[in-house]
């Protein structure tokens, strides 16, 4: 049995790190060409990894399923990246970084990992302009700030709503010019299926050509998985189609623990569901709530007029709407953590004031009319209008919030058909990001020597909950800064090791082992699609592991998902052969990873009988509904061990997490 | 927003493989909800072919908001169908009527070639990019501090705007000559707009357009075909700026 040492080095919080590099073993540059690292996963801490790997002179083989390592997910990713760069004077440090970030995660995230991305976040920003990644400016030429949820500085840089784009381009042109010249070696539409161990370490992959459906041999020193998180576990969520966990999840089957699979983060702001064959949600960006205002009618008869189309929601007067956010949290009104205001929709719309006319009538507005009006007269002001009429003010107020946020107003647009800037935008939350994930040490190594693992993929930052904007923090952050070294400590002991065969035993067994689960999985020849099973994986994890959770609803979850993956393996259905590209068979060896996972995550959610973060069990809050953390018993991080493909078998390791730089206290943003 | 139900029918690009011949298979589809993308209705397609045990219709796909670039056909003869400023995953079934005849096909270029159906293989955008789309700065972190060199806004936001390319080849699928230079020039217009970029200026857009015309793209002979279908508004300026660039790198080449 592996134990859980999580190698945090000794010493003051704020020299860890310093002291850690300077003791780590190094690669001589002339000992990196003898060795190879694969990377799979190309988002920002995938790309971001590769192109460091590959500046530092080791043979870099890097993965991804797309059709171009530019599309990795990342690139969705809209608001923008916290750095403590205190631009704005507004009394930002590295320790009040690490501090909102702890806090943010309900202390159930480990100190020294979260210091430490606190520490290098300030190199994130520098390294991005360097790259040539325009950020927002000022007119001075300076880069411009804004806030995020959970935070009472301005320390977010961003590009527009499309500040995951413009880093994850940064981190691909990065990793482009490695791949011009030679030293990493890309391999695009292709998918790992599984990690091949010698004598106990990672030693490389059995991959798929999603093209030609040939199974691939790749060995190398050290494999780094950085191949995001599992939010499509629910089939609804603000993923990709093609974000999954197989890669995560394979490793898991080898080996390596499973850390907090319950902690999911489901977003306050998206566009709510609008009928039975939507095949993915999306998210309006956190940025918006430094402008908007959420409220729902405050009398149930507007509300329910609105839903009937009886009434606008312009129509209602301010003293009949309830700004349930600022009511409810004043100090931190509209921009407390996501976890907080997704709880606080959810409750309002169970009271019945959801103003959406869907099933469950689950949907609030955002309103950008009080922020039009405010920012048209502040232009008017400094353009020398001391006095200007309503028009002007609207007019002005509605080019503020375009340039500020016009192409997430397009997209609302053009998803809902109504216009944001005269109507309030409904939103609702939904899936949105995972913290949990694979268990690593201080090192980001995984219980697999030799197996890394970065960005989402890992479980090590966010606690409970994340703050907005730190995602692309610690994806770059992971890749760009830690791993580079921490790698370097591991592969120290590999210099005199020589190349990987493929051709030894593990990796025939690893593939034939590939290649019969695929035929198993193309010979049932049942009645129904993967899309079938999945989105019946998905209703079961939304109901009942989502938002609100209880020991009956995880304990009904834990049973229904078994039978549900015993149905999907005696009955579905995929077309074509596995020799050929195959949509269908991609998706059914994803789909049959996430039916897996699903138990486990239903299992730890029932194993933790307090609520935190992100992970709410109804048996525990107080009478105004807030979370009831419980830290004598559950201030430590659930690492689980696989044991078959039932989840009750598998085992439970607990790390425990100690706070010593800062006081463990309740978390309140009243 | 009250949804409706189309029934429509599809004309669609059917190639089993690049070496294949290709046909344009039609398939009737019904109660198709106003409120679906039209990614949501090629779903719903493909259900139905699985129901009917046939072979499922291959298109690239994966954000779904606009912003990957992945989603790509040809719609009733235009790149992401009858909408400006638009990707295919974002264009809504409201926008077509009931008992419309929807003719989808992939991108046509021979330099991106036909991988299955729809699926069209666009890695020569990569290796353009490879080429010479970056700034030669190692990853250290530590090169100066991000405000040491105060950036026009005007230049910032110029830069961000032609950086804003999704790279989806919906520019080089509508020119009648097959040209990148609407995709090549807003990579270089980015990096030349910026202080970061200027140092390796001259041999960028050289190797940039070098490794464009190696990959088979055509030329440009200001259509403007491409920014009228570009979801990203990419502007033609780009291309302006890269000709200028190129010209200027050529006139007083160190080479």
């Amino acid at each position: 049995m592996s134990s859980l040492d999580s190698k945090i080095p000794k010493g003051p919080i704020e020299k860890k790190w310093t002291d850690h590099k300077n003791h780590m073993k190094l690669v001589a540059p002339n000992n990196r060409p003898k060795i190879d690292v694969i990377v799979v996963g190309t988002g920002l801490a995938g790309a971001s990894a590769s192109a460091s790997l590959g500046e530092m002179g080791y043979n870099v083989k890097t993965f991804c399923f797309q059709d171009s390592p530019r599309r990795a997910h990342s690139i969705a990713a809209q608001g923008g990246i916290n750095a403590a760069k205190n631009y704005q004077n507004d009394g930002d440090s590295v320790y009040r970084l690490f501090y909102d970030t702890i806090k943010g995660g309900d202390y159930r995230s480990r100190e020294a990992n979260v210091y430490r991305l606190a520490e290098v976040s300030t190199n994130i920003i520098d390294q991005c302009v360097a790259q040539g990644v325009p950020f927002a400016r000022e007119y001075g030429g300076l880069l411009d700030n804004r806030s995020f949820g959970g935070v009472q500085v301005r320390r977010t840089f961003y590009a527009a709503g499309q500040t995951g784009q413009q880093l994850l381009l940064g981190a691909y042109s990065a990793l482009s010019r490695q791949i011009g010249l030679g030293r990493v070696k890309m391999y695009h539409r292709h998918e790992m299926m599984d990690i091949v161990k010698v004598d106990g370490k990672a030693r490389g992959i059995i991959a798929r050509n999603l093209v030609s459906g040939e199974l691939e041999r790749h060995s190398a020193h050290a494999v780094v998985i950085a191949s995001g998180g599992y939010g499509n576990v629910y089939f609804l969520s603000t993923n990709a189609m093609g974000s999954n966990v197989s890669a995560a999840w394979k490793i898991h089957k080898r080996g390596a623990h499973f850390a907090n699979p319950c902690y999911v983060q489901i977003h306050p702001t998206c566009i709510p569901v609008h009928g039975t064959n939507q095949s993915k949600l999306t998210l309006m960006s956190e940025s918006l709530r430094n402008s908007g205002r959420i409220w729902v009618p405050k009398r149930k008869e507007d509300a329910e007029a609105v839903r009937q189309g009886k009434l606008k929601p312009t129509e209602i007067a301010e003293e009949h709407r309830d700004y349930y956010l600022e009511r409810r949290y004043p100090a931190f009104g509209n921009l407390v953590p996501r976890d907080v205001a997704s709880r606080a929709a959810k409750e309002r719309c169970d009271e019945g004031y959801g103003i959406e006319a869907n099933d469950t009538n689950e949907g609030v507005y955002l309103d950008f009319a009080s922020e039009i009006k405010s920012k048209g007269k502040q232009v008017a002001y400094a353009k020398g209008d001391h006095n200007p009429n309503e028009e002007t003010v609207i007019k002005l107020g509605k080019e503020w919030v375009e340039e500020k946020y016009g192409n997430l107003f397009q997209m609302y647009k053009q998803i809902t058909d109504q216009n944001p800037y005269e109507t309030p935008m409904k939103i609702y939350p939904a899936v949105h990001y995972t913290m949990g994930g694979v268990w690593v040490d201080y090192n980001l190594q995984s219980t697999i020597p030799g197996c890394f693992v970065a960005g989402e993929a890992n479980f090590s930052d966010h606690g409970a909950n994340r703050l907005g904007a730190s995602a692309l923090m610690q994806g770059l952050a992971d890749g760009y800064f830690v791993l580079p070294y921490t790698i370097a400590n591991y592969l120290a002991n590999e210099i005199r090791t020589g190349e990987i065969p493929v051709d030894a035993k593990e990796f025939d067994e690893a593939e034939a082992d590939v290649k019969s689960s695929i035929e198993k999985l193309m010979s049932v020849k049942g009645s129904h699609s993967v899309d079938y099973f999945h989105k019946k994986l998905g209703l079961i994890m939304w109901n009942k592991v989502g938002m609100s959770r209880s020991e009956k609803g995880l304990k009904t979850a834990i049973a229904e998902l078994g039978e549900l993956r015993k149905a999907f393996h005696s009955d579905v259905y995929i077309p074509g052969e596995a020799d050929e590209m195959n949509a269908e068979l991609e998706k059914a060896l994803r789909v049959a990873d996430l039916l897996e996972l699903g138990q486990l995550m239903a299992k730890d959610a029932l194993e933790r009988n307090e609520s935190c973060g992100g992970h709410f069990r109804e048996e525990y809050q107080d009478e105004e509904g807030e979370t009831l953390r419980d830290d004598k018993n559950f201030k430590y991080v659930a690492a689980w061990e696989y044991n078959g493909m039932d989840a009750n078998q598998s085992k439970l390791h607990k790390e425990e997490l100690a706070y010593e730089s800062i006081k463990i206290a309740e978390r309140n943003y009243k | 927003m009250a949804s409706k139900f189309i029934n429509i029918t599809l004309k669609v690009w059917r190639q089993k493989n690049a070496e294949s011949k290709g046909v344009l298979e039609t398939y009737a589809l019904d109660n198709v909800s106003t409120d679906s993308s039209f990614l949501e209705m090629l779903d719903q397609l493909n259900e139905q072919l699985i129901q009917d045990k046939k072979s499922p219709v291959a298109f690239d796909h994966d954000c779904r908001e606009g912003i990957c670039g992945s989603c790509s056909l040809f719609i009733n003869g235009r790149a992401h169908g009858p909408q400006t400023h638009n990707t295919t995953c974002q264009l809504h079934m409201r926008s077509l009527k009931d008992g419309d005849k929807i003719y989808i096909e992939p991108w046509r270029s021979k330099a991106f070639p036909i991988i299955k159906d729809l699926i069209v293989d666009r890695s020569a955008f990569d290796r353009i990019q490879q080429s010479g789309g970056f700034v030669s700065v190692n990853t250290s972190g530590n090169t100066m501090d991000a405000n040491a060199i105060p950036v026009p806004k005007a230049d910032a936001d110029s830069a961000f705007e032609a950086a804003a390319c999704i790279g989806c080849g919906a520019c080089v699928a509508s020119c009648k000559n097959s040209s990148a230079m609407l995709f090549v020039g807003a990579k270089v217009s980015q990096y030349s707009l910026l202080p970061q970029g200027k140092v390796e200026a001259k041999s960028r857009v050289q190797n940039m357009v070098r490794q464009m015309d190696e990959e088979g793209f055509g030329n440009c002979t200001n259509t403007g075909a491409c920014e009228v279908e570009c979801p990203k508004g990419i502007s033609l300026e780009n291309i302006a700026r890269m000709n200028r660039d190129f010209l200027k790198a050529n006139l007083n080449s160190d080479k």
